[in-house]
């Protein structure tokens, strides 16, 4: 009963800033938008690539191309989502109305959550069907073996990268601070260690290296990495908890 | 009902609320009072359960805040007009703290109207006025239509229409037999609004008492005279067994007199008056004197406040 008050409390508050359309729309505009550009760039490179290349040439993985940028609007929603209260001060407001800590974090994250997946699998359906097109004879089909998966793994990998986010600003509350690590973190620190030889072990175990791999139908032929894709994705899910039992537990001993 | 036992919060070293151990009852407003610092604002949160407490207990009803069942409908506070979301219009705002203690929509609008915010319902918090943002925190703690009010100084910045409004709205909210507790620095403020005081320095409990008890107690009334014949004056005045306090400038002043008497007095003698008025002293200066010692943050004035301190000393056997 108060569970379903709290839900639908932490609906109103995220449908009614501006910040949440924003950020989504986005990430759903840059993800597809960009995959489309990208399609298209490689179906007109295909003739003139390598035998390897064209060997673990991956359409579906192709038309995911944007989410390399999109993730990082679902990281500013993530952010925004928990550090708003922070920022605002509203948190006081919020805890002296639920002051059970553990009931509040779990519907304002449950309730993101719900809609990122939403999005995030409507942005990674629309990215595949609109990629392929523009891939032309060298597209994939969502019957393909493992297409689907990796058509499912993309949504499920949009909500992971904003759930690792929510984590992360609950624990720092500061929104500077938090964007401040995750941006540079996700769009340079992690693709320099997960590709640079001597740190790639390391950098293959990072939530954005690992949960990526679920996007991935063709593997690339000298890949040598431990886990397949449901084990990256698996992965990137332990870092979302270790992100979100950190926050619940700073929320919880903390004062508001 | 809300019963403080032994509340402290450190902070490292530093003691921000020792020790405190008051209740405040049904049906009255209290005042909270204290200097800027004086740990009004911890001792609140800490009601709330925002804040843990270092040691010692708060109960609402019985009950610790996390135990109450939808806590807006028990207590309802105005902790900080800021504390909301700016980009999220007044009615949003009280629909999720409504929707989050399943407190009916409707009375989203009647909290409106009751803070007169009904006209700017869908516009955004950050174009109001801090008296506007003030009117919807209050609407927030109305929300709930609770037995027991807290506000943290909700008069602060506002202007006179503003405090005019929000006097009369306490005063009506402890009629209706409601808990009310309001916090002010400001003594003036809580004379016209308080019935009973607490009041607290550097974390302590100074004072707990009626407004009325502290109004005798405190206010010294007293005669204030000059005269051109201050030798004969005084030798007057000391026969008939008054005493006299000369306080430089020519003035003197008596204490526990009456301007009648005085005058007849001076009259019977033919001393000539040039100023015979009755003095009170106002609260404000007795409340100053009670947390002279407890101001954490003293702005420093050349010359002490002689005068203070001589009728501060009455105050500290209380």
């Amino acid at each position: 009963m108060a569970a379903i008050q709290v839900v639908r409390s932490e609906w109103t508050k995220i449908r009614s800033v501006a910040s949440t359309v924003w950020t989504l729309s986005l990430a759903v505009v840059v993800t597809i938008g960009l995959g489309m550009l990208i399609s298209a760039l490689s179906k007109n490179e295909f003739d003139s690539m390598s035998r390897n290349d064209r060997l673990s040439f991956d359409p579906t993985f192709i038309s995911f191309a944007g989410m390399s940028l999109g993730q990082l609007a679902m990281i500013v929603f993530g952010v925004l989502v928990v550090s708003n209260e922070y920022s605002t001060g509203m948190i006081r407001t919020s805890l002296a109305a639920v002051p059970q800590r553990g009931s509040f974090l779990a519907g304002k994250i449950g309730v993101a959550t719900a809609l990122s997946l939403v999005v995030g699998l409507a942005t990674s359906f629309v990215a595949f069907f609109l990629g392929q097109a523009m891939l032309g004879e060298h597209k994939a089909a969502i019957g393909d073996p493992g297409v689907l998966r990796a058509v499912i793994g993309g949504g499920l990998y949009m909500t992971l990268i904003a759930m690792f986010s929510m984590g992360v600003a609950a624990m720092l509350r500061s929104p500077m601070l938090s964007l401040g690590i995750l941006m540079p973190f996700f769009f340079l620190i992690s693709n320099i260690l997960g590709n640079v030889d001597a740190t790639k072990k390391i950098g293959q175990y990072l939530p954005d290296q690992a949960g990526s791999k679920i996007m991935q139908v063709v593997t690339p032929i000298d890949d040598d990495t431990p886990y397949g894709p449901w084990g990256g994705l698996g992965i990137m899910a332990l870092w979302v908890a270790a992100a979100l039992i950190g926050g619940y537990i700073l929320l919880k001993k903390r004062d508001a | 009902m809300i019963e403080l036992e032994g509340l402290t919060k450190r902070y490292g070293e530093k003691v921000a609320v020792n020790n405190l151990t008051f209740t405040v009852r049904p049906g009255i407003v209290t005042g909270f009072l204290g200097p800027n610092g004086a740990g009004k604002s911890t001792t609140m949160r800490m009601m709330l359960g925002l804040d843990r407490p270092t040691a010692g207990d708060v109960r609402i009803d019985g009950k610790h805040y996390d135990q109450l069942k939808d806590p807006l409908t028990y207590i309802g506070a105005l902790l900080d007009a800021k504390a909301m979301h700016g980009g999220r219009s007044a009615h949003n705002h009280l629909l999720c703290l409504a929707q989050s203690n399943g407190i009916p929509t409707k009375r989203v609008r009647e909290v409106l109207d009751t803070v007169g915010l009904t006209a700017v319902a869908k516009k955004k918090a950050k174009g109001f006025s801090l008296g506007m943002g003030q009117r919807l925190g209050i609407a927030g703690a109305l929300l709930g239509d609770p037995r027991i009010l807290m506000f943290d100084e909700p008069v602060n910045g506002l202007d006179p229409e503003g405090i005019h409004w929000i006097r009369n709205l306490m005063k009506s909210l402890a009629a209706q037999g409601r808990t009310v507790f309001v916090s002010s620095h400001l003594m003036s403020e809580m004379a016209l609004t308080a019935d009973h005081l607490v009041v607290i320095g550097q974390g302590r409990l100074l004072a707990d008492t009626s407004m009325a008890d502290f109004i005798a107690q405190n206010s010294r009334s007293y005669v204030r005279i000059r005269t051109p014949q201050r030798e004969r004056l005084l030798d007057v005045l000391h026969a008939a067994g008054v005493t006299v306090v000369e306080t430089g400038a020519g003035v003197l002043e008596v204490d526990g007199s009456k301007s009648e008497y005085i005058g007849e007095l001076a009259a019977q003698h033919q001393i000539v008056l040039h100023e015979l008025s009755p003095q009170q002293a106002s609260l404000e200066e007795a409340f100053m004197q009670l947390t002279a010692e407890s101001v954490e943050y003293h702005a420093h004035s050349d010359t002490p406040p002689a005068q203070q301190q001589a009728w501060g000393d009455g105050w500290k056997g209380n």
